[in-house]
């Protein structure tokens, strides 16, 4: 949402010079989600839009507990309920906070014509610069988690900003502040994958032995991370990818393809002008129609 | 359209009507290609300023791509029959590196466009149709929501190849008829070519369109009074350059 100068910026979107980076690195930050301690209250999406100034319009009954039933431009952050049948018959509530995952690589920022509008700072906060947005939705292209929304009222994208206003004084996300059970946790991110490992390392020792911690490599890792019971299944997780990655298409249209054709075009453009310098005109005799 | 008056020294090439609908498909080309530029790579940002910034890029682009797709669909109906490739073309493009080193002498006799400028012809057919399919898919706020997500990112894709090479024969297209082949520009600006470009470049297209059957010598039309014009050209072609 807001640019935050006092963050320091590591990528811009459209922009292929280097970002203001003169201040000392900030540390890398995580949220870690613990899925198992989670109890689906939604105090988290109540703190997100008492802090984000987020108004929703009032929803229908989707048939599950899903309110709203997805993330929108006013829902940052949606409690995904999946019920799910076990092999030995009873049932087991999976309940995920959706929402922006940060990505250390982020797709929405690779596939941004717009320049900066999409920022990720050095901290691993990947924000929206929302002044900047031209509202061409490219960003839900290039996400690998289906997160960006746009507006139907302003037509600008919008996701959770993790909160970076809050961060950078030093504060949590709001959703971190408000969870009842601490199933969501916030801090550096070596620290937030100690712990995770801790908790899933718990979790195996009481019976979950496929919980692992949710950081995917395909976008080199995320700042926002989960402890998942079953992460070998992360699907369960309300369609969870196992293997996220910036879909190839996507870095065709936005890698290799734009130096190669933006050269391509200079050396058509120069080409026809040494064409004509060394080879000249084809004129006609007797034309009396002479040039353009 | 055999036997048509004209103008004394003068080919008819392009009525009004067909200088018209080229030259908005033109200027439509430049607003697109200048704001699509622009979304395409940071370098060409700059270009966003043409139509009021990058938002205003965002909400016009496509409507001015439906209304290029709209008008150069006119032109299509109307050039297509012109634009089949002829053997005589084959022949013509063996001769190519000739061509480009403006080393006409003895080229096999083409109609009314070269093999160049017909597969120019194709080639928009091709990429107009591909981007305005794939730039349906990318049309925010209207049309995107309605498309899975992966098909919009193959239409990313698709929809940047095929401006850059529609682009990249617009460049070609342009650098032929402005600066390289000249007399040119006058068939779309005026309308009109002279005998002797007419001969040169397009002798079947000629004698087609003044009903000369033969290389004759060649006799000024200057002179020529308006009523006689039409009889007057069909009875005279000026030598050709070489």
């Amino acid at each position: 949402m807001p640019s935050l100068q006092s963050l320091d910026v590591q990528k811009r979107s459209a922009t292929t010079t280097m970002s203001p980076s003169v201040r000392g690195a900030d540390p890398a930050v995580a949220k870690l989600i613990d899925i198992s301690k989670c109890i689906g209250c939604k105090a988290c999406q109540v703190a997100c839009m008492q802090w984000n100034d987020l108004r929703d319009e009032i929803g229908v009954n989707v048939g599950v507990l899903d309110n709203p039933g997805d993330l929108t431009p006013y829902s940052w952050t949606v409690m995904r309920f999946s019920e799910i049948s076990k092999p030995d018959g009873n049932l087991e509530w999976l309940i995920r906070k959706d929402g922006c995952m940060h990505c250390e690589d982020p797709g929405c920022l690779k596939a941004c014509p717009a320049p900066g509008a999409i920022v990720k700072y050095a901290n691993g906060i990947v924000d929206f610069i929302s002044e900047n947005c031209i509202g061409c939705g490219y960003c839900i292209a290039g996400c690998p988690f289906n997160v960006p929304r746009i507006s139907k009222t302003d037509n600008k994208a919008y996701k959770c900003s993790l909160c970076s206003d809050r961060v950078k004084v030093g504060l949590e996300p709001a959703c971190v502040k408000t969870c009842p059970t601490g199933a969501i946790m916030f801090g550096s991110k070596v620290d937030m994958i100690r712990r995770g490992e801790k908790r899933t390392n718990d979790l195996k020792e009481r019976g979950f032995q496929n919980a692992g911690l949710y950081d995917p490599k395909g976008v080199g890792g995320t700042h926002v991370m989960y402890v998942l019971q079953h992460a070998d299944k992360p699907e369960l997780y309300h369609g969870l990818p196992l293997d996220p990655k910036i879909s190839p298409w996507v870095t065709l249209w936005k890698g290799i393809t734009k130096p190669l054709m933006a050269l391509g075009l200079g050396i058509a453009v120069l080409g026809a002008f040494f064409h004509y310098i060394t080879r000249g005109p084809k004129e006609v005799e007797d034309s009396s129609n002479k040039g353009g | 359209m055999a036997h048509v008056a004209m103008k004394s020294g003068e080919v008819p090439r392009y009525d009004a009507n067909e200088r018209l609908t080229h030259w908005i498909v033109a200027i439509l080309f430049v607003l697109l290609t200048a704001s699509g530029l622009a979304f395409f790579h940071p370098a060409f940002w700059f270009l966003s300023g043409l139509l009021g910034g990058g938002v205003w890029s965002r909400i016009l682009h496509p409507f001015l791509g439906v209304a290029m797709f709209a008008f150069f669909a006119v032109m299509a109906v109307r050039y297509w029959q012109d634009n089949v490739i002829k053997a005589y073309d084959r022949a013509w493009q063996k001769r190519l590196s000739d061509v480009i080193n403006n080393r006409d002498d003895g080229l096999p006799e083409i109609d009314k466009y070269n093999i160049g400028q017909k597969q120019l012809f194709w080639t928009m057919i091709v990429t107009m149709i591909l981007l305005l399919v794939s730039g349906i898919m990318l049309w925010r706020p209207y049309f995107a929501g309605a498309f899975p997500i992966p098909l919009i990112r193959i239409a990313g894709f698709v929809h940047a190849v095929s401006a850059f090479v529609l682009i990249l024969g617009i460049v070609v297209h342009i650098y032929s008829a402005i600066f390289w082949v000249r007399g040119s520009m006058r068939a779309m600006t005026r309308g009109t070519v002279s005998h002797a470009w007419a001969m040169h470049h397009h002798p079947l297209w000629y004698r087609r369109v003044t009903g000369q059957g033969h290389h004759t010598t060649h006799h000024p039309a200057a002179h020529a009074t308006a009523p006689s014009a039409a009889h007057q050209a069909a009875h005279s072609a000026p030598h050709s350059s070489k």
